[in-house]
């Protein structure tokens, strides 16, 4: 699989989601920095996590009018699968890619820990190795994790089964104590209407070797080896 | 010609900082306060003088990138 992964000055989290894609899936990375116009050939498009341009303005938005963007947005729209994590997901949203926003956490600080997440649909290519409710264990880092969209939004998003990964407890709860950024419904990470782009704040690149003791991150990746190419 | 854009938070968005800020002031002694949102001035300077031109144009500005109209209101004030 031949993988472009995008690189803006700021970005901190490009080495671990390469060396995870390389890993898992034996990925072709290709490092593809935000001033270039065209992606090379691909199967796959990633944005890391980091804070690309210092957070400035507001967290992605900058970096979602960077040149490499016009091109990603043509390929996110004729279904090129495109994974952002972290500021990935601010930068999708910010990109119109994804709805809704990704604002301050509620109590202002920088959260980084461990958090539980359910997995809410396990039917898209980023989570199908899931079974669907599996309560999984990967790291947050962030200052704007707190998802916010208008009402008919989260509707929209609940009703089409969108919503992919919901903060929890250790047991699954999805409630108002378990989570942990303020966001509307324990939003973790959402797909696009089609169902190709999906954005999250968790980082699963933190959470596939055994080394870490967590290894729960794994499926993100490996769900994307049964795309058939 | 000079802009100057505010930028703040729509009414139905929770403004965390504003809240930590009105909690600050009534710490200080402030009495009276109700509620307190945060938000951003930009100001820029361009070299144009059809003052309407520079509205669109700002305008254009604050849609495509100042502002994100999700959870954003703006206001352009053009001075000369």
């Amino acid at each position: 699989m031949k993988v472009s992964l995008i690189i803006f000055p700021g970005s901190n989290c490009d080495n671990d989601a390469k060396i995870a894609l390389e890993k898992l899936i034996k990925a072709k990375v290709n490092m593809v920095w935000h001033k270039e116009t065209s992606l090379p050939k691909t199967d796959l498009i990633v944005l890391p996590g980091g804070f690309s341009y210092g957070d400035y303005l507001r967290p992605g938005s900058i970096a979602s009018k960077s040149h490499i963007l016009f091109d990603i947005i043509k390929n996110g729209k004729k279904g090129t699968p495109i994974l952002g994590i972290c500021n990935g997901f601010q930068i999708l949203t910010e990109a119109k890619l994804l709805p809704g926003t990704l604002t301050r956490n509620i109590q202002l600080k920088f959260i980084c820990e461990n958090t539980y997440l359910r997995v809410v649909n396990n039917d898209t290519i980023f989570s199908s190795r899931y079974n669907n409710n599996e309560i999984i264990n990967i790291p947050i880092a962030h200052h704007d994790g707190n998802y916010f969209a208008p009402d008919h939004t989260i509707n929209e998003l609940e009703d089409s089964n969108r919503i992919i990964f919901k903060y929890c407890d250790k047991d699954g709860f999805v409630t108002k104590t378990t989570n942990p950024n303020g966001s509307i419904n324990n939003i973790a990470g959402i797909v696009n209407d089609s169902k190709n782009i999906l954005g999250m704040m968790p980082h699963p690149e933190r959470a596939y070797d055994p080394l870490t003791k967590n290894i729960d991150g794994t499926k993100v990746f490996t769900s994307l080896l049964d795309i058939i190419l | 010609m000079k802009a100057k854009i505010f930028i703040t938070l729509k009414d139905d968005v929770l403004d965390p900082q504003g809240k930590a800020i009105s909690k600050s002031l009534k710490n200080l002694g402030f009495e009276g306060i109700s509620d307190v949102r945060q938000g951003k001035l930009i100001e820029i300077k361009i070299d144009n003088d059809n003052k309407s031109k520079v509205f669109n144009e700002i305008d254009n500005m604050c849609k495509k990138l100042l502002a994100n109209t999700v959870v954003e209101n703006y206001k352009i004030e053009i001075t000369e």
